[in-house]
């Protein structure tokens, strides 16, 4: 199987889903002439043409609204936000028009669509720059929300999400966009709302999404060390969130972390909380800890923004707790 | 028929024609006047915001649309669904929340759809419907159809964000929209010249390199006749244009609202009754000796016939079963 980064894996998505579908095209800034700010649209252009690699000014609202309502006349729209920071001046498009244009129609307008970009803090980006929004987007009914951790599930997510007729937001990672993997050519589609054991374990559930799975994959390492065997679930959709495997893990191990890149506040630990209390209650044998970034703006100095951020060790501490191990 | 407003100028348009546009901006003010009556009873839930005194423009831009062409519009939308052609019966059903309603129910007053009609919506967020448009607009562009989407939306849509990143982008990929703005003057209570630092919307369109109109909105031929040049401009060379339609809307901003007040006088409102688009086609026509007043009896008691027809079909009608709570949420 060929090895490719996630941002290859990404771009070889987009470009097997617009060879076999002449409705999607790509729209957002820097796409085209720039081959993209993280390149995930490398040769796109040039390959496909201005009129379906589309560069846009730098007006996020605008240019999701055009997706909307090209999706409206029947296209499938990808719309590229160079981050999720700035998709929040689109939040207007994706929240009050593509989520709820099927439901508020009547069942007439089908938003088959993907709103995609890289989410999340990188390194010393500080405040403005290093958010992670899938709590923000998975509130909303409408909306299906991603988070692939690997190059393979970038590829097969991302076209699942071009394939669906409903409004899809992929979040990527700036951080995984080099991260290398094995990824199976072709027709490779992994299917929304499917979470996937990276790792078995049975004395704690480590349950990830993004660039997580790489922090809750090396605390189970450190776990490992000390004689706990960690289950890492990396659960890839967050919206359907794949309750059934999150109940078969805390089920087997008895015991849960959760762990996310955003904030802690109706996180989507939260959400995870209330699924293993609800039906995996009997079960527990410690009450379920979430590591998160601290509650507060991503602060710029290195060592203060290492402080907010989810880490390993942080992981392994929470893990340590739920086993009553301090 | 009153006839305190001068008649307009002999027309070129045919009379059949601008019978029929008597006609919708007929049915429009007696399927508005309806939804108020059925609102003061409870019937109609929400906001409510009526059209009376704006019908020549839905009607005179309307009448120079293909059937293929698109619509969309703001939630002030239900005159130019019934102008689009959307039968007053699913438009009043939609009001009254029933399964009847041409969004089964679910959408009410501001968010009439009717895909068969090309009619996009009724939407709810001031300006956010424009990129819509454009986006509607990129889609003909896209697959190199000559269709048109009009766009309607009222001056206080000017001042937000969005009305200006659809003009640009319209205007750099020359996405074939025809932007109508209604300006009726206010945004809900507040004067546009109060909050807008340029008072001639059309003025606008110079920092898009837009083609643009200034248009009576009281006489639903000019109307007609500017909409045909923009209808022309986005046909056959994709260009977009901005019509700045100047309007007055008879009632109060919704139905929960005064029709006057803190911010405009009776006096005013009183004043701009006499510029009625209705009454100044009907002058015409009559003028001309193409209407008498029987026959515009007789039209009057036509649609006020459709109109209570469709509050009895609205009134009859089921509400949308508990599946539908759940239904459409996603695509299956």
């Amino acid at each position: 199987m060929p090895t490719l980064t996630y941002r290859d894996a990404l771009n070889q998505a987009l470009r097997e889903e617009m060879q076999r579908d002449s409705d999607v095209f790509l729209m957002g800034e820097e796409v085209g002439v720039y081959q993209g700010a993280y390149k995930v649209s490398r040769g796109l252009l040039e390959e496909f043409g201005p009129t379906r690699i589309v560069d846009t000014p730098i007006a996020e609202l605008g240019f999701a609204g055009i997706g909307v309502g090209a999706a409206m006349a029947g296209l499938r729209p990808v719309i590229e936000f160079m981050t999720w920071n700035f998709a929040v001046l689109a939040l207007d498009q994706i929240v009050n028009a593509a989520a709820k244009m099927l439901y508020m129609s009547g069942g007439q307008f089908r938003m088959p669509m993907v709103f995609r970009g890289p989410n999340g803090a990188a390194l010393q980006l500080a405040a403005q720059h290093s958010q992670a929004w899938e709590s923000w987007l998975a509130h909303i009914p409408g909306l299906k929300v991603v988070a692939p951790a690997t190059p393979a599930d970038a590829k097969g997510l991302l076209k699942s999400a071009i394939r669906d007729d409903n409004p899809v937001i992929v979040l990527e990672g700036e951080m995984l966009y080099n991260l290398k993997g094995e990824v199976p050519d072709g027709e490779h589609l992994v299917p929304i709302g499917q979470a996937e054991v990276r790792r078995p374990g049975a004395d704690v559930t480590l349950i990830c999404h993004s660039k997580t799975v790489a922090v809750a994959l090396k605390a189970a390492d450190q776990l490992a060390e000390q004689g706990v065997g960690a289950e890492v679930l990396d659960l890839r959709s967050l919206r359907p969130m794949d309750e059934s495997a999150i109940l078969a893990s805390v089920v087997k191990t008895n015991r849960c972390v959760v762990v996310e890149e955003g904030l802690p506040f109706c996180g989507i630990g939260a959400q995870v909380v209330d699924i293993v209390q609800r039906d995996a209650f009997d079960h527990l044998d410690a009450p379920v800890q979430r590591v998160t970034q601290a509650d507060v703006p991503m602060p710029y100095n290195k060592q203060l923004e290492r402080a907010a951020k989810a880490s390993p060790e942080k992981v392994v501490a929470a893990a340590r707790r739920v086993l009553y191990l301090d | 028929m009153a006839t305190a407003t001068p008649p307009a100028p002999v027309s070129d348009v045919p009379v059949d024609l601008r019978r029929a546009m008597l006609r919708q901006m007929l049915l429009i003010r007696r399927f508005e006047e309806k939804a108020a009556e059925a609102y003061a009873l409870g019937k109609i839930g929400g906001f409510c915001h009526l059209y009376i005194g704006q019908e020549a423009v839905a009607v005179g831009v309307s009448a120079a649309l293909r059937d293929d062409d698109y619509v969309i519009a703001s939630y002030r939308e239900h005159g130019h669904a019934l102008a689009r052609g959307v039968a007053p019966n699913a438009v009043m059903a939609e009001l009254f929340g029933k399964a009847t309603g041409c969004s089964g129910g679910k959408g009410g007053s501001m968010h009439i759809f009717d895909r068969d009609r090309g009619f996009m919506g009724g939407h709810g967020i001031v300006g956010g419907h424009l990129p819509l448009a454009a986006g509607i607009g990129f889609a003909i562009r896209y697959r190199g159809g000559d269709q048109v989407c009009a766009c309607f939306f009222g001056d206080a849509a000017v001042n937000i964000g969005a009305f200006h990143e659809a003009l640009n982008m319209s205007s750099v990929y020359r996405t074939p929209v025809i932007y109508v703005c209604e300006n009726n003057k206010y945004g809900m209570g507040t004067a546009f010249e109060r909050v807008a630092a340029v008072t001639d919307v059309a003025e606008h369109a110079c920092s898009y390199d837009m083609a643009a109109e200034l248009v009576n909105g009281m006489d639903v031929l000019e109307v007609y006749g500017a909409a045909q040049r923009a209808v022309a401009r986005a046909r056959r060379h994709g260009h977009p244009t901005l019509l700045e339609v100047r309007t007055y809307r008879f009632m109060g901003h919704s139905m929960s609202d005064p029709t006057h007040g803190v911010y405009r006088t009776k006096e005013e409102v009183e004043e701009e009754k006499r510029r009625d688009p209705i009454v100044r086609l009907a002058s015409q026509l009559q003028a001309e000796g193409a209407l008498d007043q029987a026959a515009y009896d007789t039209l009057d008691a036509e649609v006020l016939a459709e109109a209570e027809a469709a509050v009895h079909f609205a009134e009859e009608s089921p509400d949308p079963g508990p599946e539908q709570l759940t239904a459409h949420v996603l695509a299956e």
